[in-house]
């Protein structure tokens, strides 16, 4: 295993820095595989600290229309998860430093099968996981494993997560704790920030891990309030919608990296 | 002897099959509902309250009836149809209802959804929370909603919003997505009633145990009848709640053979099919691990049966367990087969079935000629076809034009 992993040391730094990390979400394969990539490599530039790649499902339960046309938009346009990791070698190739989190559900990963993946995953470059649907509860799916290769496995600790449940939420979670700042799907109705701020501060009581929030962060004046508190905001939504919005490759490539630059800025000044 | 009438190990697993695959955001509660429920279960109150909404708001028992023209017409085995038909609302899908709003009010939850197929889950549903005053959504896919218009009318009656869901196919998988997308958006008020025997620990246990009153009474009137246990069991199979219910009081007898009835669609081997055991492989999905209709990517693909409420790409995790025990005996019938047995039924006993159930009768019509006189056979009457009418005259009258 690394010493210290992307992760750690993007999150080590940007706490040098006292700024907090903007964490973007896109789709793999949304339009296609070309954009997709084209969106990808631009990223860092544009001022994304971390990156999540969303493997596209048919039947993503906890995500919200923008989230779900996303997926089907790859999927439609023939993406797999062997591509998925194909975008993330072809990302490697050119940046070695900027952390990048695979983000979806565990059929996909299941089907692939567990061991394969978890290989493909690690020689792609892949640095942590997110998957929805699998609760510490079923940590020997997938995140036992997968700590095994030395992929972070990204615990959600959500509104209904109590004291009590925490420590076994955070038992084995690694890389940073996502904060699912409000009940419902992702791309909802936006959360309060006095209530996001105490969560994230009961949140602390029980980790050391950096905390990123996320879902129904929108705009760059909600992300530079959340990020005065939290170690990192993740915006999804709102970036694949450009993607759809968008009338030409070229167009969402831009939009989404205009955003990205909007987001960045606004955070660099949130504290 | 191997040990099949199991109950699921501490994550919710037969074997492999099962488990617990949901957001954390749905975790606590669905730990909260195990506790309630396994409380429920050693309460007296609660079970004599079930008891009697069994008896005097859904009318049990049902009867285990001999379908004497039926058997002579087939040539064979003794065939009884289990009555669940007469059920109030037309299905044995209010014997959970009953059972799980029985839990919301415990729990003190003031809102109920349900995805539903058919409609028949969702009319149970809409049922049972206007008796209990409880606001009710449901959550039924476009083009189940085109084709079972009757059952929409009467959720819209029973005071339900009927909310369409356009996403995918517009069918039961798509609809039970939305229902969970809008639990884990308002999971402090709402209880979610599943209709089958499908999703998170503990649904799965817990609607198999609420439809065991199915198979508890044939068993006890096929002994009052005939003074000894059936031969066999033939259910249908979507989720796989009815088959469940009728052979879960019967697992621990070898003597009793089971057959469970996938939906063929126009063949297993013509991709258009809701066969998940015959068709499928192993896979999560909707909070369990079971069989699934996937891809090689692992993506779901759409599930195809002339009948609405078999239309789904999984199946229950214990049918999945005992499909690899080699318990019960899974095998399909196509959208013909299907329609045929139902054409038979009606005009040999006067029973219009639903086109779910019409799926066991067609294997019931099946085996009933090679079996001897003196073989019991049980099908599970499932539902009525009153709310299938449309679809059929539509089918029937595009094929014989």
């Amino acid at each position: 295993m690394n010493d210290a992993s992307r992760l750690d040391k993007r999150f080590a730094a940007l706490k040098a820095e006292n700024r907090p990390a903007l964490v973007t979400y896109i789709t793999a394969g949304d339009p296609g595989f070309e954009t997709s990539l084209d969106i990808l490599k631009g990223l860092p530039a544009a001022g994304a600290d971390v990156i999540e790649l969303g493997m596209p499902f048919s039947d993503p339960m906890a995500d919200g229309p923008a989230i779900q046309k996303a997926a089907l938009r790859a999927l439609q346009s023939g993406q797999t998860q062997a591509q998925t990791l194909e975008l993330v070698r072809a990302f490697r190739r050119e940046d070695t430093q900027t952390p990048l989190v695979l983000m979806g559900y565990y059929n996909p990963i299941y089907r692939y099968d567990v061991e394969r993946f978890l290989d493909d995953a690690v020689r792609a470059g892949v640095d942590g996981l997110i998957v929805v649907d699998l609760p510490p509860e079923h940590d020997d799916e997938l995140c036992l494993p997968a700590a095994q290769h030395g992929i972070d496995f990204i615990r959600l600790a959500t509104p209904t997560t109590d004291a009590k449940r925490l420590p076994r939420v955070l038992g084995n979670a690694s890389g940073f704790v996502y904060c699912v700042s409000v009940t419902g799907v992702t791309g909802g109705r936006a959360p309060t920030s006095q209530h996001v701020e105490r969560t994230v501060g009961q949140l602390r009581e029980h980790t050391h891990l950096p905390i990123a929030v996320g879902f129904g962060i929108r705009n760059t004046e909600q992300a530079a309030t959340l990020g005065r508190f939290s170690d990192a905001v993740v915006v999804g939504s709102a970036l694949v919608e450009c993607v759809e919005r968008a009338a030409t490759p070229h167009d969402a490539i831009a939009a989404v990296h205009g955003l990205t630059r909007e987001l960045a800025e606004g955070m660099r000044r949130a504290r | 002897m191997p040990q099949h009438s199991m109950q699921p190990d501490a994550n919710g697993f037969f074997g492999r099959f099962g488990g617990r695959f949901v957001a954390e955001t749905l975790m606590p509660l669905i730990l909260d509902l195990q506790a309630e429920y396994d409380a429920a279960r050693g309460d007296a109150e609660f079970q004599r309250r079930l008891a009697y909404f069994q008896r005097d708001y859904v009318g049990r028992p049902s009867p285990l009836y001999f379908a004497e023209r039926l058997s002579a017409h087939l040539g064979g085995a003794k065939l009884y149809l289990k009555r669940e038909e007469l059920n109030h609302t037309g299905a044995h899908k209010i014997n959970n209802c009953i059972g799980q709003i029985l839990l919301a009010r415990r729990m003190g939850k003031t809102r109920i959804i349900a995805e539903t197929g058919a409609g028949m889950h969702g009319v149970a549903a809409a049922t049972v929370a206007a008796r209990f005053g409880m606001s009710c959504v449901i959550y039924m896919g476009s083009t189940d909603i085109e084709r079972q218009q009757p059952n929409v009318f009467r959720m819209k009656l029973l005071g339900a919003e009927v909310i369409p869901v356009t996403a995918g196919t517009g069918t039961l998988k798509d609809a039970m997505n939305e229902a969970l997308r809008d639990w884990v958006t308002n999971v402090a008020d709402t209880f979610y009633i599943i209709g089958t025997v499908a999703g998170p620990h503990p649904y799965p246990a817990m609607v198999r145990d609420f439809q065991a009153v199915i198979g508890r009474e044939t068993r006890e009137q096929m002994l009052a009848q005939e003074g000894r246990l059936p031969d066999s069991l033939v259910a249908c199979i979507g989720g796989g709640s009815n088959a469940m219910g009728l052979f879960h009081p019967f697992l621990g007898d070898e003597t009793v053979a089971m057959v469970g009835v996938e939906a063929g669609g126009k063949g297993v081997d013509t991709g258009q099919h809701a066969a998940s055991l015959n068709g499928g492989t192993p896979g999560v999905l909707h909070g369990n691990r079971t069989y699934l209709l996937q891809d090689e990517d692992g993506q779901i693909i759409d599930a195809h049966s002339i009948s609405a409420g078999l239309d789904y790409p999984g199946i229950g995790p214990e049918h999945a367990w005992l499909h690899e025990q080699r318990r019960v005996d899974y095998v399909s019938i196509t959208d013909d087969e299907a329609l045929d047995a139902f054409q038979l039924c009606c005009r040999q006993e006067g029973i219009i079935p639903a086109l779910e159930s019409a799926h066991a009768l067609a294997q019931a019509v099946k085996l009933a000629p090679t079996l001897p006189r003196d073989h019991l056979m049980v099908v599970n009457l499932s539902g009525r076809g009153d709310k299938d009418m449309l679809s059929v005259a539509h089918y029937l009258g595009e094929k014989f034009q």
